[in-house]
């Protein structure tokens, strides 16, 4: 497979989860092991291009596949427009949640540039945050989204007059 | 979690595939109902057969009188797709509200099919779309109804050594159309189902010709609520006639408490999306 543009060859056990593989084997450690049933979301790696939940597939199911994580995302020293985003609308607290909040984030915004709030809503439904009640990640997401639109994000709500 | 180890392939074709599959084995597609139990240890296959690589299963033809789906269609396809959408609007639907974003990009519907667990969303879809359940073994291919195809808690007719490799929905005709919905265990449509109902209808001068209502999640599987499509046939799908056709939602079901809700409860939110789903199919019957 390849795992962030990079060609990498492994022998693994059957029953090695494609998210064990990536932070032990590959020792990419951004994404992170949370609830392990299938829930929260915080493995999520893109596989082929999609949003995924690496905890919940073998790496031999992988076996060929195109892989990133979430260090594949910026672009040298410079932050993906999502990373940016949950920089500048503080999408995240404790930030064990982020990494897969981010690539889902990115996974819907390949589909959607202009999604709604309920849209990004319901594009991070797989993705669960103890911290922040959504808020600021839903706000962090229009960021990036008109970032990448080439326009103007939105002003930060605590800039916003009531 | 691991799993308990097993032994893994990954054959090419259905032929493999079948001669690889055996009492200590189990079919994988997308591993989104397989993979969880095995982490849980609450299920340890000897061997898995993996039929993800195996080409000509993922695709959803136009076959004259029926659309078929195959093995390896994704939720996220399932629910997309305008063929689907056209003649299985109500399986549409429960694809997108299968699981969430990251599961609809892996599972596949007849994974979920075949998982038959009580409280999919698919299934009722199925039930009330008339699926055929396609099943191969090395003997031969047999079809199911859907009707047949769910036999009790995790539990489908699918025999060890059977595959299945397709479903095939009617087509819609004039005046046909569906619709599913539910109540999720998380609220809105999160999660499996509480309580979800489907409904296939079919209009003609004015009244109600056929319709099939499937329930899923208050019961011992999914299943097709039968007394509720007798009752609404011959009427004029008023809310009276609806009304009065939910009130039977139940009738061949045993509606067993679970942690999301007591029995009244569940009986009670079975006629309400009976109810909300037969206005639904109606509003999308051509």
């Amino acid at each position: 497979m390849t795992i962030n543009g990079r060609a990498v060859t492994a022998e693994v056990e059957p029953r090695t989860l494609l998210v064990h593989f990536i932070r032990e084997q590959m020792r990419l450690t951004g994404t992170h092991v949370g609830c392990e049933t299938g829930y929260c979301g915080a493995c999520t790696v893109h596989l082929d291009g999609k949003a995924i939940k690496s905890c919940t597939m073998f790496a031999v199911q992988a076996e060929g596949a195109d892989i990133m994580t979430i260090e594949g995302v910026a672009d040298g020293e410079k932050l993906h427009p999502v990373q940016e985003g949950f920089w500048e609308r503080h999408g995240l607290q404790c930030g064990f949640c982020t990494p897969g909040m981010i690539m889902s984030a990115i996974a819907l915004l390949d589909e959607n540039d202009h999604p709604s709030e309920a849209e990004i809503r319901h594009g991070i439904e797989g993705n669960l945050c103890r911290c922040t009640g959504y808020h600021n990640i839903v706000r962090a997401v229009e960021y990036a989204a008109a970032k990448m639109r080439g326009e103007e994000p939105p002003p930060p709500d605590w800039e916003r007059v009531s | 979690m691991y799993p308990r180890q097993f032994d893994y392939t990954a054959p090419s074709s259905i032929e493999d595939a079948l001669t690889a599959l055996g009492e200590d084995a189990k079919v994988m597609a997308g591993g989104m109902s397989l993979i969880p139990l095995m982490k849980l240890r609450l299920f340890s296959p000897g061997l898995v057969v993996d039929i993800g690589r195996i080409p000509g299963l993922e695709g959803i033809e136009d076959n004259g009188d029926h659309i078929e789906i195959g093995a390896l269609v994704r939720h996220a396809t399932t629910a997309s797709h305008p063929l689907i959408a056209q003649n299985a609007q109500a399986l549409a639907t429960a694809a997108s509200l299968t699981g969430d974003v990251q599961v609809r990009n892996r599972g596949t519907t007849c994974g979920a099919l075949a998982h038959s667990d009580v409280a999919a969303d698919q299934p009722a879809g199925a039930l009330a779309c008339g699926a055929i359940m396609v099943a191969r073994s090395s003997k031969g291919t047999r079809e199911i109804d859907a009707g047949d195809f769910f036999v009790d808690s995790l539990t489908s007719a699918l025999e060890p050594n059977e595959i299945l490799t397709s479903i095939r929905i009617p087509k819609t005709g004039p005046g046909e159309g569906s619709a599913y919905d539910k109540l999720g265990r998380r609220g809105g449509h999160s999660d499996y189902a509480v309580a979800g109902a489907a409904a296939w209808v079919r209009k003609s001068n004015g009244s109600i010709a056929d319709a099939r209502v499937a329930i899923t999640g208050v019961g011992t599987k999914p299943q097709l609520a039968e007394s509720v499509g007798q009752a609404l046939i011959g009427t004029d799908g008023s809310d009276a006639a609806i009304g009065a056709a939910a009130e039977k939602a139940v009738d061949e079901i045993t509606v067993l408490e679970d942690l999301y809700g007591s029995e009244e409860y569940k009986t009670h939110l079975a006629k309400v999306y009976v109810r909300r789903t037969v206005k639904a199919a109606l509003a999308n019957a051509s």
